[in-house]
């Protein structure tokens, strides 16, 4: 790593031009943008259709596809491209909503720890991998090349194309897949077209934040919107700002430091994540009590039937 | 402008995964009617209403719907299914929901009202603020849909059903979670809607009592078959034991409730769960 050259100082400008006085630190920033604006669009999406869990599978088949493709002599990207795509038709089927959601679990939870297994025995046999397994795992900053970044940008552009040309209907169905269904949206044809992009985020995510940490551009800055807003649009945006913050704080950070990108990250989208819930929480509890039109809306009668059903699990 | 006859069944059968669920039933319904879809727990009443929207192909005989065969007219049709999957978790709001019920089908991505030349989507924002005070929910809707209670929340997906000004409107047990002077009140609003614009409402239901002084036509499921007619002429002891096929009492309270009696399964016209 480079010595850094204005870090003894406090001097804010200097130091970011310093960042981009480094080609590899150019890339990863360009990386981290474009990887930030697809992950946190997608994840907004993941977390109203409540498919955290597959999004979590996917980004462990990511590992050992990497370490694969580095063993078979490919660049680790198309590793990550390969695995998480093959992922997604396996789960395609499984991820029906339905209520036999259990049982399923407990069989993909048993195929993530097999892909694991399998990523550290390719990454073990493979010794030349840039920044070993830890890099694959938590992320790493440096030794983006050009082509990653130009490919990138392209899975970035043409995820966002995608939820532009099929966003509405994608929000109807996730948001009410019987009221979609009933409008003659074709439900189950872009619940298996939206695991798709989901893969290709995560495969593109995993080359920043590394297999371990997908979570926290594509999910932490889309919970934290959730929580600041219910409107679709604006919580898009909030979280597409939330991810670009802590991407680019994040790789500062992790170059002034000795401290990896990973960690940074992770960090600072918990922060804010955190930040979110208590400032949601402290609302809930100064607007309660205070609401005399709902009262006036209820009709007459016992009002035990009404069913409290705020906050359950959140996200 | 409103058809004059919205709905019309000859003959018709469905059948679901190769199995008859009802036969030889026949029907009209005209413009601005208010119709109540009664019977037993899997008699058959939510493939009536999937039959009509084009979901379930007609095994046997003839349907025609706003005057073209099921499913060419959906968009003329409202829709509330039966159990609908809201999770409480996720924060959308009222308007949100409504506002897909008018576009959500379209490619592309809703943008907001206020940018500059989106005049459809102005015109669309004032069509969700109109049809959300029609069904009174205007206080509420700009709330997450989850922290509304079952009333409210009801009244919301039916302006959803409702946005694109519908000449049929089909309900699925929209009153099922909702305590009684809730579903008067409901229902009362739904006739409303049928009177003041025309709609013709179509509600199935378990229990008759609380949509029963409003309804102009009954039909009854059970045994395969469905008879339908004014209320008075099938919740009655003689209809009703012809189409069970075994004998039936329909007994009326002093309140005006109607109570049916001797069914092969549990009550289902009056419910007791609701006294
Ligand atoms: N996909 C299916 N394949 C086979 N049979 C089905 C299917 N869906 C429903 N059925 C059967 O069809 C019958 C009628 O179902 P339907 O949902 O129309 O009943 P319902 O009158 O609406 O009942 P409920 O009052 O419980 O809502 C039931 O016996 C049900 O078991
Ligand atoms: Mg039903």
């Amino acid at each position: 790593m480079p010595e850094p050259v204005a870090a003894a100082t406090l001097d804010i400008p200097g130091r970011v031009r310093e960042l981009f006085t480094y080609h590899f630190m150019v890339n990863a920033l360009a990386a981290g943008t474009a990887v930030a604006v697809m992950a946190a669009i997608v994840g907004w999406f993941v977390v109203v259709r409540r498919q955290v869990f597959a999004g979590h599978t996917l980004s462990l088949v990511a590992f050992p596809g990497a370490a694969g493709a580095a063993l078979a002599g490919l660049p680790a990207a198309s590793g990550y491209y390969a695995a998480c795509g093959l992922g997604a038709v396996a789960l395609a089927p499984a991820s029906r909503s339905g209520p036999s959601r259990g049982a399923e679990t407990a069989a993909i939870g048993t195929v993530q720890a097999f892909a694991l297994g399998c990523g550290f025995l390719f990454a073990s046999l493979y010794h030349g991998l840039l920044g070993g397994v830890a890099a694959l795992l938590f992320g790493s900053f440096v030794g983006i090349d050009d082509g990653q970044v130009l490919t990138l940008f392209a899975v970035a552009a043409l995820a966002i194309a995608l939820i532009g040309i099929a966003g509405r209907p994608l929000l109807f169905a996730s948001l009410d897949p019987e009221g979609a269904a009933a409008a003659g949206v074709p439900v189950r044809a872009l619940g298996a077209a939206f695991l798709l992009l989901l893969a290709l985020a995560v495969a593109a995510t995993a080359q920043i934040t590394g297999a371990l940490l997908v979570f926290t551009l594509l999910v932490t800055p889309a919970a934290t919107a959730q929580a600041l807003t219910s409107r679709p649009v604006a919580g898009m945006l909030v979280a597409v700002a939330l991810a670009l913050i802590v991407t680019w704080l994040g790789l500062a950070f992790a170059y002034f430091s000795p401290w990896p990108v990973g960690f940074w990250i992770t960090s600072l989208s918990f922060g804010f994540f955190v930040l979110a819930r208590v400032w949601r929480a402290r609302r809930a509890r100064s607007a309660c009590g205070t609401s005399p039109t709902r009262r006036l809306m209820l009709p007459p009668g016992p009002p035990k039937r009404r069913r409290r059903r705020t906050r359950e699990g959140g996200a | 402008m409103r058809a004059e006859q919205v709905l019309r069944l000859e003959r018709a059968a469905a059948a679901l995964g190769g199995r008859t669920i009802w036969s030889d039933v026949s029907l009209t319904v005209d413009g601005g009617r208010f119709v109540a879809v009664l019977g037993p727990n899997g008699a058959g009443k939510s493939t009536l209403l999937r039959t009509i929207l084009g979901l379930v192909p007609l095994t046997a005989g003839d349907a025609t719907v706003l005057g073209a065969p099921p499913g060419a007219r959906n968009d003329m049709i409202g829709y509330l299914p039966q159990r609908r999957e809201l999770d409480p978790a996720v924060r959308v709001r009222g308007v949100d929901l409504v506002r897909l019920g008018l576009d959500g089908g379209r490619w592309g991505v809703p943008l907001p009202a206020w940018l500059p030349g989106n005049r459809t989507g102005r015109a669309a924002a004032r069509r969700v603020t109109d049809v959300l005070e029609l069904v009174d929910a205007a206080a509420y809707a700009r709330r997450p849909i989850g922290e509304l209670s079952g009333g409210e929340r009801q009244r919301v997906l039916i302006a959803q059903a409702l946005v694109r000004e519908p000449e049929l409107l089909m309900l699925d047990e929209p009153l099922d979670s909702l305590d009684l002077p809730g579903q008067r009140s409901v229902a009362a609003l739904l006739q409303r809607i049928c009177r003041t614009r025309g709609v013709a409402v179509v509600l199935v239901t378990h229990d008759v009592n609380p949509i029963l002084p409003y309804l102009d036509q009954v039909v009854y499921f059970a045994s395969g078959r469905a008879m339908a007619g004014a209320p008075e002429d099938v919740i009655a002891s003689g209809a009703l034991t012809g189409l069970y096929g075994v004998p039936i009492e329909v007994l009326r309270a002093s309140d005006g409730r109607l109570v049916v009696v001797g069914q092969p399964e549990a009550p289902h016209v009056h419910t007791p769960r609701h006294a």
